[in-house]
């Protein structure tokens, strides 16, 4: 089990646009460097990356939800 | 009938300021914030604050429904939107209106019309104002010919059935548009099935110049012009009041034109006229208008003395412009500089930190317009906007001395900010000079002139 964590403050989101499906979804694999998500900063969006390769469980912040800085975005296996 | 209860439906340092404004003149401030905005400066300084939603703008600062409500729960008979947020909704100021209550800004009307960039450029024709010279619609390649000998060259090539940059073509000279202009309509037919084109007038390298107005409905005036021409993805953010590349005679032929087109739209409150200037040929260009305070205003407060955020509450309230056009006088240079929560050496990365340490510019002819306090947490939510040091001198050598001054007292602890990035401007000998235009900045930015003056500015 490994989680990713925020690395800034701001509003996490799932999708990289409303109409676009997540960026993983349960039982997806996930390589070192795969985009997991976003985290709006200031109106930036950044690009939240896996520094581990693993299995995608779940997401642990709801999509366009605030997040802090260090907040557990997600779940890997 | 005068504003005794104002609601201030924006938030950072316009916030603080306007809440500053309302009360100078004895009215009412209530202030409205977000979940996120509840310690936030202006919240402690106004008489009354009210939370209009959660932290992301559109629950809260977008949410029409919610700031009305709120309004009208605290009593408020006017509304001041700040710039940003639903500054510049026409459906906003239209649902203040039908609510009874004064939209502190334009008509929901002159919101709509200006913010239209056909019926703006229409309205700014009819105005006696300059326009980027083009053609009149969509034209074919003879037709191109003809335009571009009548308005001269570089032209721009666009499909009149584009958008978004995408396939303009810039011909210098005719030998150029002859092979060009088929060149675009072949590309156009096969993008978007019509090989109509547009052409206008390319100016390549503008400066951007704008015109502060005033107007109370019946009649208008200018506050003189301001330089906004150091960019950033077109952010601006180095502003100068006045425009120290213009000669008199196309200063007050600049600033008469803005003055027609505001009289002519019959307009309130504090609005802004944007130009495109070019130097080489000493012509200016309307390009749109911004039915708002913005964020620059204090040079032009600074240049003039006017009180721009009072002016447009009085007259929104009903009160007829305090001066005249003859009473409106410029005295030396101001300089407005943008401080953002951002690192300029990593590609402005936003830093919203908690603000450990703040030390405020002082002195004669400095201004510093923000909303920070020592221990505040810079919400990750907004945008990065800290606040705007601002600079007054008799010369603008001597304004770009003092800003340098004031920038190097200021601290802001905890964060990153842009003030490197001033302070390497400040250091460079073309701005010195004002040797720029809004094509400028990228460029310099990119090769490496910030990261070579770290030293210096440290």
């Amino acid at each position: 089990m490994s989680n990713i964590q925020s690395p800034l403050p701001g509003t996490f989101y799932h999708k990289p646009s409303p109409e676009e499906p997540v960026f993983k979804s349960p039982g997806d694999a996930v390589a070192i460097g795969d985009t997991i998500g976003l985290v709006e900063v200031m109106k930036t969006f950044i690009a939240v990356t896996s520094e581990v390769e693993g299995t995608f469980v779940k997401y642990m912040i709801d999509d366009a939800a605030p997040v802090t800085a260090g907040a557990v975005l997600a779940e890997l296996a | 009938m005068a504003i005794e209860r104002l609601f201030i439906a924006n938030r950072g340092e316009i916030a603080v300021r306007i809440v500053r404004a309302a009360q100078a003149l004895g009215i009412h401030a209530i202030q409205a914030h977000s979940e996120a905005d509840t310690d936030m400066l202006a919240v402690k300084l106004a008489d009354e604050a009210i939370c209009i939603g959660p932290a992301p703008s559109k629950d809260s600062y977008l949410n029409i429904e919610a700031v009305l409500k709120a309004a009208k729960d605290t009593g408020a008979d006017a509304i001041h939107p700040g710039y940003g947020f639903l500054s510049e909704s026409p459906r906003f100021a239209r649902a203040v209106e039908a609510a009874g209550l004064i939209f502190v800004g334009p008509t929901a009307d002159t919101i709509e019309r200006m913010g239209d960039k056909v019926a703006a450029r229409q309205a700014a024709i009819a105005a006696g104002v300059p326009v980027v010279p083009g053609s009149e619609g969509r034209i074919d390649v003879e037709d191109a010919l003809k335009v571009a000998a009548e308005i001269g060259y570089p032209v721009m090539i666009k499909a009149a059935a584009g958008g978004g940059g995408r396939g303009i073509r810039i011909a210098s000279n005719e030998a150029e548009l002859r092979t060009l202009a088929p060149q675009a309509k072949a590309e156009a037919e096969a993008a978007f099935g019509d090989g109509g084109l547009y052409i206008e007038r390319a100016i390549l390298s503008p400066r951007h110049i704008e015109v502060q107005i005033l107007g109370d409905g019946d009649t208008a005036v200018h506050c003189f012009e301001r330089e906004c021409s150091l960019q950033r993805r077109r952010q601006k953010v180095w502003e100068e009041a006045g425009a120290a590349c213009l000669d008199e005679p196309t200063r007050e032929a600049l600033c008469a034109s803005a003055v027609a087109l505001a009289k002519a739209v019959n307009y309130r409150g504090a609005g802004t006229l944007e130009y495109l200037y070019d130097e080489a040929t000493n012509a200016f260009y309307f390009i749109e208008m911004n039915t708002r305070i913005q964020v620059e205003h204090p040079v032009t407060e600074m240049l003039t003395g006017v009180d721009l955020v009072a002016e447009m509450i009085n007259v929104c309230g009903g009160a007829k412009l305090s001066m005249t056009q003859d009473q409106i006088t410029r005295s030396g240079h101001a300089i407005e500089v943008r401080i953002c929560a951002e690192d300029p050496f990593m590609q402005f990365m936003p830093w919203p930190g908690v603000v450990s340490k703040l030390v405020e510019p002082k002195g004669e002819g400095v201004r510093f317009d923000h909303f920070l306090s020592e221990g505040y947490q810079i919400p990750p939510f907004y945008d990065s906007l800290l606040g705007k040091v601002i600079v007054h001198a008799p010369t603008r050598d001597a304004a770009i001395d003092k800003l340098v001054i004031a920038l190097t007292e200021l601290e802001i602890g905890g964060t990153k900010t842009t003030v490197p990035l001033h302070l390497a401007l400040a250091a460079d000998p073309e701005v010195r000079k004002g040797a720029f235009h809004t094509q400028w900045l990228e460029p310099w930015l990119a090769a490496g002139h910030l990261t070579a003056t770290k030293g210096d500015a440290a």
